[in-house]
């Protein structure tokens, strides 16, 4: 069976329309991009589609009551909202540091989840 | 009153202030000084934990957080000293400029000044949207800083009003928190975010966009209840009987950014009616001998990205002309707007040299073609496959000599 869609490339701010064609188990990514970032991406979104997702943690005695944290890398689409319930229970205590790993293979999928802001201690 | 003299101080430590501050050290500024109203540098971008930051700029995918940690350490590195929680209240043509912070008023003598001010964001009475007065209703920047940065939620059933990329991000970050969101309203017939806003914020989580529709009525006594949106014609007024209820206790506002210029205005520089911001050459220097200006003040950029690469000419040209204090002013040509571009940044241009342009479009067009014009003479021709209000273009134009001692104003034109 064969079937033509359009991604969106999310890549960068552009957004080229890439057209693939899916014949059977082989994909074809047809046209519309721009750079070969673009047609990685139209492969994957149609065989494997995944996030990077971004979301906080709570800190305990920081000058922030939050702390932004990010996935090492993109994470299964089908998967976004089980590692979120993952990290809603986490926290973590201050001083933490840009680049620390709050939690480790979350959700047994091999991917870690990073600080991406540094929030100082604040002595109570 | 304390008193300082610098060679170049910014006003606003978010992103702009802070590549310009880095720039005019690397180009020879001695010292340096940002002034900033906020205990923390970066501006919105600790709020702003989505990435996708720095994808132009250095072909890494950043947080908002991460990339704002960049710049500050490099400013640290760099010895540029920093006036937090202090307020610019005024500067005068003499470049002097009068803050005010907790250990009282200084009055600081700059011989070059970088506007960096950024901008902040429309509301309700923007638009005038009717109905009643309750609470509920917040700006979609506003909501991002609850919930990013203070932990806190701003409500549960939540509809967005603008499609601009705050709006779509914050949409996708309220269902990541548990919020049910109701739809993105939008008044145009198309999204005014970025193709991948729309695809990963709204349709990965089948949020609704209701294009062509916009907020006729807010309903509630002491919180937010229903609002009615309505169907627009082509005049963007109502469709009479389109009218729908939708229950609600929470309202988003994302319907643009308006570039913070009050300083600017009040000390006589000249600000452009579409973009908001001031007037510039193409060294980025408004029309007050020595000051600068960049980031969103000077227009509402669409990344962070290009607003850094600007921002750090600004600083550039800064430096330079705090070490060299007279330049001789030739006459100054006008670069034109017509067609289906809205506007263009620099506004003026008066030596020759390769200049980068900056500028939007009306509307959506695909296959059309970009011009520049001298009078007659053609200076640029460009196919454009396609074209976006969204996404900010520029192109670089080399200006020749003769093009400064002859020609009247240049026109940039797409057709419409």
């Amino acid at each position: 069976m064969t079937s033509e869609k359009e991604v969106t490339c999310i890549i960068c701010p552009i957004g080229c329309k890439i057209l693939v064609r899916m014949d059977g188990s082989k994909l074809e990514v047809l046209r519309g991009y721009k750079c070969k970032k673009g047609i990685e991406y139209a492969r994957n979104e149609t065989l494997d589609p995944r996030r990077m997702l971004t979301t906080s943690v709570l800190v305990k005695n920081g000058d922030w009551p939050l702390v932004s944290v990010k996935s090492s890398q993109p994470i299964p689409k089908e998967k976004l909202f089980f590692v979120l319930q993952k990290i809603q229970k986490a926290a973590v205590n201050a001083p933490v540091t840009l680049g620390e790993i709050v939690i480790k293979n979350v959700a047994d999928t091999g991917i870690d989840i990073i600080v991406t802001k540094t929030v100082q201690n604040v002595e109570k | 009153m304390i008193n300082e003299n610098v060679d170049v101080a910014i006003i606003g430590g978010g992103p702009a202030g802070l590549a310009a501050a880095v720039s005019a050290k690397q180009h020879g500024a001695n010292r340096v000084v940002i002034i900033d109203r906020n205990s923390w540098l970066g501006g919105i971008l600790p709020q702003c934990i989505h990435d996708g930051f720095g994808v132009e700029e250095t072909g890494v995918s950043l947080t908002g957080p991460e990339y704002a940690e960049k710049y500050i350490e490099m400013a640290e590195k760099q010895g540029i000293s920093v006036m937090q929680e202090a307020m610019v209240l005024q500067f005068d043509k003499s470049k002097e400029i009068i803050a005010v912070n907790k250990r009282g008023v200084h009055k600081i003598k700059a011989d070059a000044i970088v506007l960096a001010m950024g901008c902040r964001e429309k509301t309700r009475w923007n638009v005038m949207i009717p109905g009643s007065r309750p609470s509920g209703i917040y700006t979609a920047g506003v909501a991002q800083s609850f919930i990013n940065l203070y932990n806190i939620m701003p409500g549960k059933n939540v509809i967005i009003l603008g499609s601009g990329d705050v709006g779509l991000i914050i949409a996708r970050r309220l269902k990541f928190e548990g919020a049910n969101v109701l739809g993105v309203v939008e008044i145009l017939p198309y999204a005014s975010g970025l193709p991948r806003n729309v695809v990963q914020c709204l349709n990965d989580y089948d949020i609704p966009l209701f294009l062509n529709h916009t907020i006729t009525c807010i309903g509630g006594k002491e919180r937010l209840e229903q609002v009615t949106i309505a169907q627009v014609d082509e005049h963007m007024h109502p469709i009479a009987g389109t009218e729908k209820q939708i229950q609600c206790d929470t309202l988003l506002l994302s319907l643009g950014l308006i570039p913070e210029n009050e300083l600017s205005k009040d000390v006589g520089i000249e600000i452009d009616s579409v973009t908001g911001g001031p007037v510039v050459n193409q060294m980025l220097e408004t029309t007050l001998d020595g000051v600068f200006v960049c980031g969103n003040c000077l227009q509402v950029y669409d990344t962070v990205d290009m607003l850094s690469i600007d921002a750090k000419r600004a600083g550039e040209y800064a430096a330079e002309k705090a070490s060299v204090q007279k330049r001789k002013q030739k006459s100054n040509i006008r670069i034109i707007p017509r067609g289906g571009v809205r506007y263009v940044v620099p506004q003026l241009v008066d030596r020759p040299g390769i200049i980068p342009l900056t500028f939007r479009v009306k509307r959506p067009k695909e296959n059309t073609v970009l011009l520049i014009h001298a009078g007659r003479k053609e200076l640029f021709k460009k196919k454009m496959r396609w074209v976006n209000p969204a996404n900010m273009i520029r192109i670089e134009v080399d200006i020749s000599d003769e093009i400064i001692a002859s020609a009247q104003s240049l026109e940039v034109t797409i057709d419409d």
